[in-house]
Order: structure tokens, then sequence, then C-alpha cells
């Protein structure tokens, strides 16, 4: 299956992705994890304020067969999520990498981002599996 | 001449029962050993197992030899006439109740009910799948809680289940404390106790006005009507718990639950107890169906099957088992609760018996309950005995100086009271109880007004009339004033012959056994044979209240002991424990043996678990509630459990190493020759080695898990020793020990079972579901050793026939010695995602049109089938199935080729009902005789699934577990 991956987008081994937007990193899951996961059923995200540290599981991903912690890729306070999600999980799966965000997180430190795979690494890495 | 015998006429006058279970005649015996290339059935067991474990079991002279039918009949029927039959008015979470004969005869006593499987595969399901969401909305009406789950195992460990909860959602690190009403059940107490302690939880028992409430306590126990019979207004315990942040939790009676306001109206967090008094017979102690019920907010949280409402393909409404993703199967050792087989047959049994008598019939039978009870304190009261609590249910308690007296005088009119204090002898006793229940008659209590005047040397007086209304009876107890049960299924089959029909058109739309195999790997469908089910309903097994004197149980004590001794037999283990009563009860009960052990021998460090990570899900749940660490094993890339690994992790953990957990054969089938290697690394660093028995089906007589390595194992009743699968339940899992683990056999604080030094108990009942022993007993009485042997072997030989004829068009993932699989084998069905799209669903899906029930599906490998056929099945169905398999295969071919379309083929749309293949309208790519009749033999017989494939998805977003009342829809 052929996956896009969006060229600016930075991606974690366990399938989380982040991106930075002016001084705002955005967080959610990659196409490739939402394929693998099937028919999404729910999401549960952390509350506004929430401080996050990196490597550490920040909420779960729920599909009618299989559910999955979601690792932060980066250190920082979760300053919005993305209620359209929690709501309909649909979103999420249907447009991972856009409409289906699932969280904007302050970073305490930007480079972390520098640590994660670009998206060509990625996408060579899915396409071997 | 004494010589002179008829030839050809066998000596005793019955046929004897093994070839009634075994499916292959000797002669197709004989025809699968050739295309296997084997000379003999031994030949063939020689090249499956390995030599080192295949066992020569010595002489047995406590395993009887193989009988008929009417023979073990008989000698069961004599040993249940050892049971005394009194009537119990012990209460104490157990009843008298009447089970109505409709529900016996065509509910419990069907096989097309009785034999069905878990409903994994809804569209084939939807009849049991009905009777549990009107069990869901019964519990969900009686308790004012919007979420119930299609059951659990009793309720005690539904209390449990209700802290571990409670437990998880507060988590506050800090708070540890579990505060129960020392009018709680004592059984209940004690199975918290039980489970409490591997979780660092500390249990607390009080008076709930005198509950020491601080920001330590994360969860509350009420016992409403308590023990004693008390009722009492929860409210202002309820209010103080919330405002620490704690969860309340009630255990409930549901005949007082038809008169009471529902407890969710009290703002309680979550409402369990047990279904017996709903037509379940005692039995000794089980099976019954518990409950539990919570708010919306912890639907996620709830443990146990969840039957939900989804749709199907067609845009009809459907059930299905919905959030699977709680369960331990998904989330293993992150499951809080490793339930896996509940109740389900007997939660059915409870709905009917609710459809049965509608919420007015209940009504009635509550109020007679409870003016019984009123008249007997008037008729205590003028005798001058002291009442001990101001409002109760159904139960009186006095406190006396001749208590002694007054059970002597009982006894000898065939009652047994309730000795006060509870656990108490007679002699010592000093009070007595008695609780009614729905067979309570006039006469019965004019009996007891006898027996009580009797014991103060009064004469029988009549008593003055009384006010026997409600709210009279219930002073200060709000009762339940909105209309309830108003949904058309409780007030539309009052007569016997429109409820017949009700169960009938519910059950033909379930597939089960008696439609054809049930290939599923590791749950062993053979025959639950008639006969073996027969003794379940006589009375001197199903009547006994669990807590009778001993002298009144000397039948289930013989039974008891034979099963004991037999399972010993065969697993070549010293002590044996009937208590649990599900697979994942023996696991926990055998993991807190393994425990402590090593408490008993100063080694409380040791608390890692190694675990293959192919094992079934409940192994790594199990072990997390026995308290321990759970450190996954790799599998080697034959499937087999990876042996550098293990030794690596033994080396790793040595200190703390507390078990090993295996399933042999392997959960893929096959028979890992190394299996008394892994033993030994394990020994060798001071761990135990627990075996999961759900494959003792290819052991049985052949080989003994005591012999090979094992220190404990827990059985499958319900798999290997024929008591039937019930739609889920009802099972019972034994654990089996060695002798350095015997004094740790669970015990039970209102009986003599366990060791000397026992683990707390694992079940609300000293013997579990004692009810259900003799579907076992009869099963080992009539097959002997050798017909166990020969059982074992011939389920071997069926799964290799299968994988042989199967492998070059699904092939056969792992294979043991010889290239031969144990008693299941895995087909491989990756390949055909890639190639054609298909997913093994659609393969499951589709079977259902050839009239099967898929094998295991995606278990223990993603993307498989893994079948078992069991020794049951004749040539004639293992051949239906291959022939079925392979045109299955054709179909995909079809698709790769391009001859057939990527989504609009049979696979994709199965499985196809009797309305879609009918409709005016038919548009497809194929034809309607190749949707309904792929095989010509299919116009003989042909089972149709009642809805097409169900929206998983949408009932999981979607949750609908329970019926909403008539008002709901009058109201919109």
């Amino acid at each position: 299956m052929d996956f896009n991956f969006p060229a600016n987008f930075r991606f974690a081994d366990s399938h989380e992705y982040a991106v930075l937007e002016d001084d705002c990193v955005r967080i959610g899951i990659s196409a490739f994890a939402v394929d693998q996961l099937g028919d999404i059923v729910f999401v549960d995200l952390p509350e506004v304020g929430t401080a996050l540290t990196r490597g550490s599981s920040f909420g779960s991903v729920e599909s009618v067969k299989a559910v999955e912690d979601m690792f932060s890729p980066l250190t920082g306070e979760v300053v919005e999520r993305n209620e359209s999600v929690l709501a309909s999980p649909e979103a999420l799966q249907n447009n991972p990498h856009e409409g289906g965000w699932l969280l904007r997180v302050k970073p305490n430190d930007a480079s972390q981002l520098n640590d994660l795979m670009d998206s060509e690494t990625y996408s060579s890495k899915v396409a071997a599996t | 001449m004494l010589e002179n015998k008829l030839k050809g006429v066998s000596s005793s006058n019955s046929s004897k029962f093994l070839s009634r279970h075994i499916g292959l005649s000797s002669k197709d015996q004989d025809y699968l050993l050739k295309v296997l290339g084997y000379s003999d059935l031994q030949d063939f067991i020689a090249s499956v197992v390995p030599p080192d474990i295949l066992d020569p079991f010595p002489p047995m002279d406590s395993l009887l030899e193989e009988c008929s039918e009417s023979e073990a009949l008989e000698n069961l029927h004599s040993i249940g006439n050892e049971n005394l039959l009194r009537r119990s008015l012990i209460g104490l979470g157990y009843y008298g109740t009447e089970t109505p004969a409709v529900i016996q005869r065509n509910i419990l006593e069907d096989p097309a009910w009785y034999t069905a499987y878990t409903p994994y595969q809804a569209e084939i399901s939807q009849g049991r799948l009905e009777a549990l969401f009107n069990f869901q909305t019964l519990i969900s009406e009686l308790t004012g809680l919007p979420i119930a789950n299609a059951s659990l195992l009793d309720e005690a460990t539904a209390a449990a289940e209700a802290m571990a909860l409670s437990f998880s959602v507060v988590k506050k690190p800090h708070a540890t404390r579990f505060l129960v009403d020392e009018d709680v059940l004592p059984q209940t107490l004690s199975v918290l106790q039980t489970r409490a302690e591997p979780l660092g939880i500390c249990v607390e028992v009080e008076a709930p006005n005198t509950f020491q409430f601080d920001d330590e306590v994360f969860g509350v126990l009420l016992q409403l009507p308590g023990s004693s019979g008390k009722l009492w207004d929860p409210s202002n315990c309820i209010l103080k718990s919330h405002a620490v942040g704690a969860l309340v939790t009630t255990a409930i009676d549901p005949l007082a639950q038809v008169l009471l306001a529902p407890v969710g109206e009290l703002s309680v967090d979550i409402a369990i107890g047990s279904m017996q008094r709903f037509g379940v017979p005692m039995g000794f102690g089980g099976p019954h169906a518990a409950f539990f019920a919570t708010r919306e907010a912890f639907k996620r949280q709830m443990p146990g099957r969840i039957v939900g409402q989804s749709v199907d393909a067609e845009g009809n409404t459907a059930l299905r088992l919905a959030l699977q993703t709680r369960e331990q199967h998904i989330r293993r050792d992150k499951a809080t609760s490793n339930i896996c087989t509940a109740q389900v047959l007997l939660a059915v049994i409870s709905s009917f018996y609710a459809v049965y008598h509608g919420p007015h019939g209940l009504k009635q039978i509550a109020h007679r309950v409870i003016y019984f009870r009123a008249k007997l304190e008037q008729c205590l009261v003028q005798l001058g005995y002291k009442l001990s609590a101001k409002v109760c249910f159904d139960t009186v308690e006095v406190l006396c100086d001749n208590a002694t007296k007054v059970h002597k005088l009982a006894a000898l009119k065939g009652f047994n009271f309730r000795v006060l204090p509870i656990g108490s002898s007679v002699e010592d006793a000093t009070g007595f109880g008695i609780a009614f229940d729905e067979l309570t008659t006039e006469n019965e209590f004019d009996k007891i007004h006898e027996i009580l005047a009797k014991s103060i040397e009064q004469s029988y007086q009549k008593l003055p009339a009384f006010d026997s209304k409600l709210e009279s009876l219930f002073p200060g107890i709000p009762l339940r004033k909105k209309p309830w049960l108003q949904q058309g299924v409780f007030h539309g089959h009052q007569s016997e012959t429109e409820l017949i029909r009700y169960m009938k058109r519910l059950s033909t739309k379930d597939f089960t056994l008696v439609n054809g195999m049930i290939p599923l790997g590791s749950c062993t469908m053979k025959l639950n044979a008639s006969a073996e089910l027969l003794p379940i309903s006589w009375k001197q097994f199903s009547s006994l209240h669990p807590f009778v004197p001993q002298q009144q149980s000397l039948g289930y004590q013989k039974l008891v002991s034979d099963l004991e001794t037999w399972l010993a037999f065969l697993t070549g283990f010293a002590g044996v424990s009937l208590q649990p009563n599900a697979g994942s009860q023996g696991e926990f009960a055998g993991l807190l043996i393994i425990r402590a052990w090593h408490k008993y021998r100063g080694e409380m460090d040791r608390n890692v678990c190694l675990i293959p990570t192919s094992a079934h899900g409940t192994n790594p749940a199990s072990a997390v509630m026995a308290g321990f660490k759970v450190v996954a094993i790799q599998c080697d890339l034959e499937g087999n459990v990876d042996l550098n690994d293990l030794e690596k992790k033994a080396v790793e953990y040595s200190s703390r190493l507390a078990a090993l957990m295996i399933t042999y054969p392997s959960t893929h089938g096959v028979f890992e020759s190394k299996v008394r290697d892994a033993c030994e690394i394990v020994h060798n660093h001071g761990g135990q080695v627990y075996l999961d028995g759900a494959n003792l089906n290819a052991q049985v007589g052949l080989c003994r898990p005591g012999k090979y390595g094992a220190d404990v194992c827990h059985l499958n009743l319900h798999k290997t020793f024929c008591i039937p699968h019930g739609g889920g339940g009802p099972g019972i899992g034994p654990v089996a020990v060695a002798s350095h683990l015997c004094p740790f056999l669970p015990g039970h604080p209102l009986s003599h079972c366990g060791g000397n030094q026992a683990i707390g108990p694992v079940s609300a009942a000293p013997f579990g579901s004692a009810g259900i022993l003799p579907i076992s007993w009869m099963y080992l009485r009539m097959m002997g050793v050798e017909g166990l042997r020969q059982a074992s072997s011939i389920a071997m030989l069926s799964a290799n026939y299968i994988a042989h004829r199967l492998n070059p068009f699904y092939p056969v993932l792992f294979k043991g010695l010889n290239g031969l699989v144990g008693h299941e084998c895995i087909l491989d069905l990756r390949s055909m995602k890639r190639k054609a799209g298909i997913d093994v669903e659609d393969i499951a899906k589709r079977l259902m049109d050839y009239g099967f029930h898929a094998p295991t599906v995606s278990w223990p490998v993603a993307g498989t089938l893994m079948v078992e056929p069991t020794e049951s099945e004749s040539l004639g169905e293992l051949d239906r199935f291959c022939d079925a398999m392979i045109s299955i295969r054709q179909e995909i071919e079809a698709i790769e080729l391009n001859r057939s379309d990527l989504k609009d083929n049979p696979l994709k749309q199965a499985p196809h009902t009797l309305s879609t293949v009918t409709a005016d309208n038919w548009e497809r790519s194929y034809s309607r005789t190749q949707a309904a009749f792929p095989l010509p033999n299919l116009r003989q017989n042909k089972y149709w699934p009642a809805v097409s494939r169900i929206d998983n998805a949408f009932g999981d977003r979607n949750l609908v577990c329970s019926c909403a009342p008539l008002e709901d829809w009058l109201d919109n």
C-alpha cells in the first residue's frame, strides 16, 4: 500500500509524527499506524495543561481488534487537543496527518525533533515491513 | 456347559459408550492411518509424541474400566442418593428457586443452547446474543445503571472485579484502602482478601457508619440487603465516599431490587450480585450467573463480555460482542481482569426466568417472600424471641440461649436453618437465621411456626392479622416507584406456546454442535453426551445448598473425591482442587499457590513470571493479578519457545524468578520436543513451572504434565472433559499440583476443603460449580483410561488428516516431530491477503455459507486459522470441512487470477442470508447459487446465517448494550 508522508513531518519508531508549526509542535499518529489498526473506535488523550515526557505514553488508540499506547515524541506541555477526534474517531482514521491530528504541544526543546526520522527514512522503513 | 456363549452377543446388556463418543469408525480410523502412512494407532502416536514425553501409564485400578451409559448412570445415581434432601433456609447468597419446566426442558436440557460456543462469530449467534441482550437489559432495569455485562463467574469474584476496577480508575499511588461492609457475605470477604493481597490492596471490614474516610480510600463495598438480611439507607455513606474520590460498589439481591428503588438512583458507581435465585438451582454452590452493572463513564474498564447492538451489511439491526479491546485476549498483561469463560448459559436461564414471570410475576414472588419474613417476625415476637435487626428483606436472625435446641428441632422436620455465628457447629450455636425464598408456602411456614413454638415448649398459637402492604413491610426504605421492565420481551411471551416458539426462534439462529463441526483450535468442541448431562437435573445434585452440614453432602464428597483422584492420576500430580470455576481462575489459583510456596520458603523476592508471546491472553492477565511482573519469552521460527531466550531471561532474573507459564502441546499445536529442557532451566533457577492445560486433549492417557517437569497445571473441564461450552460458560478450571504444593490448595471459610496452608478461596463456593461436576464424572467413568487414550489419539489422527488434506491449499504453519501436528493445526492464510486482498475474517464468514463455524481466527498467529476437529467428528464431517476449505481456496484463486472482482466476490460479501439471496434484485457479479450453495450437498442440509456481515466499528463507536424501555420510544 502506498502512503503519502508529508515532507516536513518527523516520525518516531513507534509511528507517532511531529511537525513544528510556528512555535508549537503538532503531533499525531501516521497513516501507516492507522492502516495497521483497522477501524478506529476510540481515542484517549490527556487534558490541556498536561506535561508530556519524551518516550512516555500520553494516551491510547483503540480499534475493534487492538489497543495501542501512543508515546510522546518530545517533552513539553499540551496546549490544545483535537476534540473532534475524541468525538468522532473516524476523523483520525480518515485524515491522520491533517484533520486527524491529536495534540498541539509547547516544546521544552524543539531540537528534539531532529532525533526523529525524516519523512523519506520513515517511508523506507514502513515499506520494508 | 458354561462355555456355551452365543457368538457375537456381548456379555453386558448395553453397548459401551466409547463408540458413541468417538466419531471415527474402526474402518475410518484405518483409512486415515493409511492416508498418513502409519500401520496402526500406536505407531502413529509414537511418531507424534516425543518419546521422552510419552508415558507408559501404570496399571490403574482406581480409574475404572470403560462402561456403558446405563451402568454409569446407575452408579452415579447411588452416589447421588448419599446426598440428603432437606429444605435449606440458610440464605448467605443461595436460595431455593423454581426453574420453570419450560426453561429446564427447552434451554438447560437443549443441546441447541448448551453446545454453543462464545458468540465471537456473531452472524451465526444472534439467538443467544439476543438472550444475553435481554439479560443485560434486565440487569440495567434492576440496578438502574445503564451499562451491564453478559455475566461474571459468581458474586464474590464480581465483588473482586469491582474492587479491581475501582483501584484502576482511582489510581492514586497511596490510595490502597478498600472498605468493606461487615455485613458482607463471608465468602465474598474471603475472595476479596485473596484477590487484594497480591495487588497490595488493604481490605478493611467495619460497620459502614464507622468507615474511616480519607484520600487513601479508593473504594467501598456495601451489602444491601446485608448478609443478616438487614436493609438500611446508604446515602450518607455514598456521599462521604464520593467526597474523598472513592467509588461505591453495592452487592445487591436481585429479588430485593424487584421491590426496592434501584441502587443506580442512589448514585452508586457499581452494582454486583448473583442471579441464582432467578430460576437457577443451588447446585451445591454453582454454576450461577453473577452480574456487574456500572455507569457510562466506566464502560471501557468493565470486565467480562458485553453484548452490543450494531448493523449488518443490509442495514438490519444485529448483535455482537462489543468493546472486546477491554478483554484479556487483547490487553493481555494490561487487562484489569483475566476473565474469559463466564456463565452464559445460566445468564440465559435467568433472563428467560424474567421473560417467563414478567415484572408482575417477579413482584409477586418478592412480595410473598417478604410477607413470610414479616409473618415470621410477628411469630418470633409473640414467642418472646429477640429480633436482631430493624428492617430486613427475606432473612431474620435471632440470638437466643436455646439455639441448639431450635436447630435440632428444625433438623427433625427436615429443615436447615442458618447457624449463628456463621461457621460454627450446631452444638456451639448462639442463634439461628431463617431466609425465605420463592419456594416458601403457608404449609411450610406453619411447620416452622410449630418448630419455634416447640422450642420454648409452647403450643402453636394462631398469629394476629398484620398489614401486609409493601410499604408497611419496608418502613423507611425507598421502594421502586416507576414502572420497570417495560420492554416487549418481558410481556409478550406469557403463554407457554409463545415462549417455546420464541426460544426456538432464537436457538435456530445459532450454529452449534447440533448443526455441524465447530473446529475451534484450543476450544475442544467435542461431544457433550446426553448421558453426561442427565444427572445435573437430578434433585440429589441440583437442590443442595453449598453450606449444608457435612453429613448431608456425602454424595458430593464422593463425587469430588473420585474426580480429584482421577484427574490427579491423569495429570501425574498429587492433589487437585475443583474450586476454580473457569480456566482463568485455575490459572490464578495455580499462580497464587506458586507464590505461597515461595513465600513459605522465605523467597518473597521471586515475583517474575516468564510467559511465551504465544500464550493465551489469560496467562499474562492472571500473572498480573497474582502480583507477578510479566517478562515475555520469544518463540523461534518454528513457533516453539525459544530456549536460548528462556535461558537468557532465567539467568537475568534468576533470584527473582517465580515461574514459567507454558502450554503443552504449544498453542501452535506442536509437541515441542524440548519441553523437559525448558522445565529444567526454570527449576535450576529456583522457579516453578505452570502448565496451561487448555491443550490437554492431546495428552490424556498418553503423557502427564507432572512427569515431564510441570509443578502445577490447570484443566478445562469445559474443553477436555465434556462440560458443554454453553455459549460462554459455565466452565470448571481445576488446578492440579505436585506434592510439595498440595498444602496450598485453596480453602474456604465455610468448608473443610483445601490444604493445611491453604491460600484463600478463589470462588464463592467451596467446590465452585459443583452442580456440573457430574458431567465430567460420567465422561471419565464411561471412558476409562483406555477409552481416554483412544480419544486423545484419534483427536490427533483427525487433526493430522485435515492438515494433510489442506496443506497443498493452505500451508500448515508449524509442525513437530515427523512433520506431524498435535490435536490442532494452524493454516497460514497470509499470502491470500497479499495476492487477493482476502482477510482471515472473509474466510471465516464464507465458511458460514458452507455450513461451518470457523476455526479460531488469528490466534495465536495473526492471519491464520487454527483447526481442532476433536475425536467426536466423523470422517464425513472432516471431509465436508476440507471440501469447503478447498472450494474456498478456488474462490480465492479466481480473485488472484482476476476472474473475480476484488470487492464483489462471495468472500467479501459473506455471509449470505436467505433474504439477500432471494431478493428480487441481484446485481452481483457471481450467482445466487454460488452465494448460497457453492457445493451441491448444501442443498440437502443448509444452515442460513440470520444476518449479513456485521459492522464492528459502528458497534464499538456507538455502544448500545441494553434495550431502552418503551417509554423512551414513546417520548421520541
